[in-house]
């Protein structure tokens, strides 16, 4: 099949996803932080989230990012096996995040891990991040999630005890968001992953929190699990960057998977107010969406 | 009772002392930022009596590591909201010794030696909304110098800022030993008990 796209058109999109990613918040994400500040009785409280609302503006009119940490550059890839484009993928998006750095602007965050050397351009051994999954069809889906450091830095594998059950699963994450505190920059949105092995509990936990706001697990047991969970998170009184209110985390999402008998991992994603993403779905006849 | 207070440094350096754990605060003046390895050189080249090239005195410091952009000749701040404070616990209590630091602006809150110095020296933390990165850009009104970019890059630098009406900061430490960081943990704490009750019981009622 003849290809109808090139590297440069790709790279073009890749772009403009990055910069849509970093400076304009998706609409759920406001509209929630827009109905928490209602919910807000102290001064404090109100004052951080109307600092958080002005600055989603001020980001958004003026079209720079959110947060001075523009994250970890990190793609998720559903890699339709039929597409003709998948050998673009890993060149074209290494190239874009070089433009993306000097051009959005993003802050080059990649150091080296020994001699704590910044490379300049967001790249380096393993950077950025792409993960691909491999999905039947043409179509190739690419969803960006540019994460930043103080709420990755929260989050955690819990390797349970399958006696402990769902009691135990639930206390875990509770314990473990709300010891938490301020540091993710609350109010926060919890992705936890339960089943696989260590590394499959942390996958679910990050895919988690891609999910939108508003829209709950297809399975109703797994969605009410969500609800209560996050209305215990939310009466623990952290509030917003933690000092203290009734909006600690604006949703928490559960993905899962089966797991071996003798193991129950646990993870847990934290991810900061400014939670920031876009996607770019590439078409078989060679036409990019970008959302 | 919560204050809005509005300040000009240096000259209200005096004033500090007197800021107590929630009152908001609006600084204008000039202030400089540091993470951990701008922390770990500053202390480094006091110890050795080596020259800090510009007056940190009281000047205050901002834990934030700037999205900067060179346009043309000048640097431009694009971003610049606050680190996390927590990371600069370890040796924050010796730098505030070495420099008389009196305002620190972070998120997250710091620790007991923290507490502990600011008393000593009549200082406070004060809290930044975390990824207010846009609206804080907004108060700098000039970046003023940068030091050791080459050797630490952009998070890490030290960046001298000309900042006017930056806030809202949140007294949450003060002088006085008083922190809104132990008041939140007892009601934390309260809170946690309960919520406990509620898994036990096997459902939220």
């Amino acid at each position: 099949m003849l290809r109808q796209i090139d590297g440069m058109k790709l790279k073009k999109a890749l772009l403009s996803a990055m910069k849509t990613a970093a400076t304009i918040l998706p609409r759920d994400v406001v509209t929630t932080l827009e109905e928490a500040i209602q919910k807000e009785d102290s001064k404090l409280a109100r004052a951080q989230l109307a600092a958080i609302l002005e600055n989603i503006k001020i980001a958004r009119t003026d079209s720079i990012p959110l947060c001075q940490d523009t994250g970890i550059q990190t793609f998720f890839v559903q890699a339709g096996t039929r597409s003709p484009y998948l050998e673009l993928l890993n060149p074209v998006i290494a190239q874009a995040v070089i433009e993306a750095t000097a051009t959005v602007p993003l802050r080059p965050n990649t150091v080296h891990p020994f001699t704590n050397k910044n490379s300049g351009d967001n790249l380096g051994r393993g950077m950025p991040v792409i993960d691909y999954e491999l999905t039947q069809g043409n179509k190739i889906i690419i969803t960006l999630l540019p994460k930043g450091g103080g709420s990755e830095n929260c989050c955690a594998l819990k390797m349970l005890t399958p006696s402990a059950g769902i009691s135990g699963i639930k206390r875990a994450i509770l314990d473990h968001v709300i010891a938490c505190k301020g540091a993710p920059c609350p109010p926060t949105i919890v992705g936890v992953g339960i089943g696989g092995g260590a590394d499959v509990a942390m996958k679910l936990a990050k895919r988690a929190v891609l999910r939108e706001i508003t829209i709950c697990h297809p399975e109703q047991p797994v969605a009410k699990l969500e609800k209560e969970l996050l209305e215990l998170i939310n009466r623990s009184g952290v509030g917003p960057m933690g000092l203290g209110g009734n909006t600690t985390s604006l949703a928490l999402h559960i993905e899962y998977a089966f797991r071996h008998p003798a193991s129950l991992p646990l993870g847990i994603v934290l991810q900061c107010w400014a939670s920031r993403r876009a996607q770019i779905q590439i078409n078989k006849d060679g036409s990019i969406k970008v959302s | 009772m919560e204050r809005d207070i509005d300040i000009t440094l240096p000259a209200a350096n005096n004033l500090v002392r007197e800021f107590r754990a929630g009152d908001i605060l609006y600084i204008s003046g000039t202030i400089f930022t540091a993470r951990d390895a701008a922390h770990h050189l500053l202390i480094n080249r006091k110890n050795e009596e080596k020259k800090i090239p510009f007056d940190i005195r009281q000047m205050p410091l901002y834990h934030c590591g700037p999205l900067v952009r060179r346009k043309e000749s000048r640097w431009q701040i694009i971003a610049a909201g606050p680190t996390t404070s927590m990371r600069m616990e370890p040796f924050e209590s010796q730098f505030i010794s070495l420099f008389s630091t009196t305002i620190i602006i972070g998120k997250g809150g710091m620790g007991e030696k923290t507490l502990a110095s600011l008393q000593e020296v009549g200082g406070v933390y004060a809290h930044y909304a975390g990824g207010a990165g846009a609206l804080a850009a907004r108060a700098v009104t000039q970046v003023v110098d940068v030091y050791w970019l080459d050797e630490l890059g952009m998070p890490e630098a030290v960046w001298i800022l000309d900042v006017e009406r930056f806030g809202p900061l949140i007294i949450a430490m003060d002088s006085h030993g008083e922190s809104l960081y132990h008041k939140l943990d007892k009601t934390v704490n309260k809170n946690m008990e309960w919520i406990h009750r509620q898994i036990d019981k096997g459902a939220l009622q």
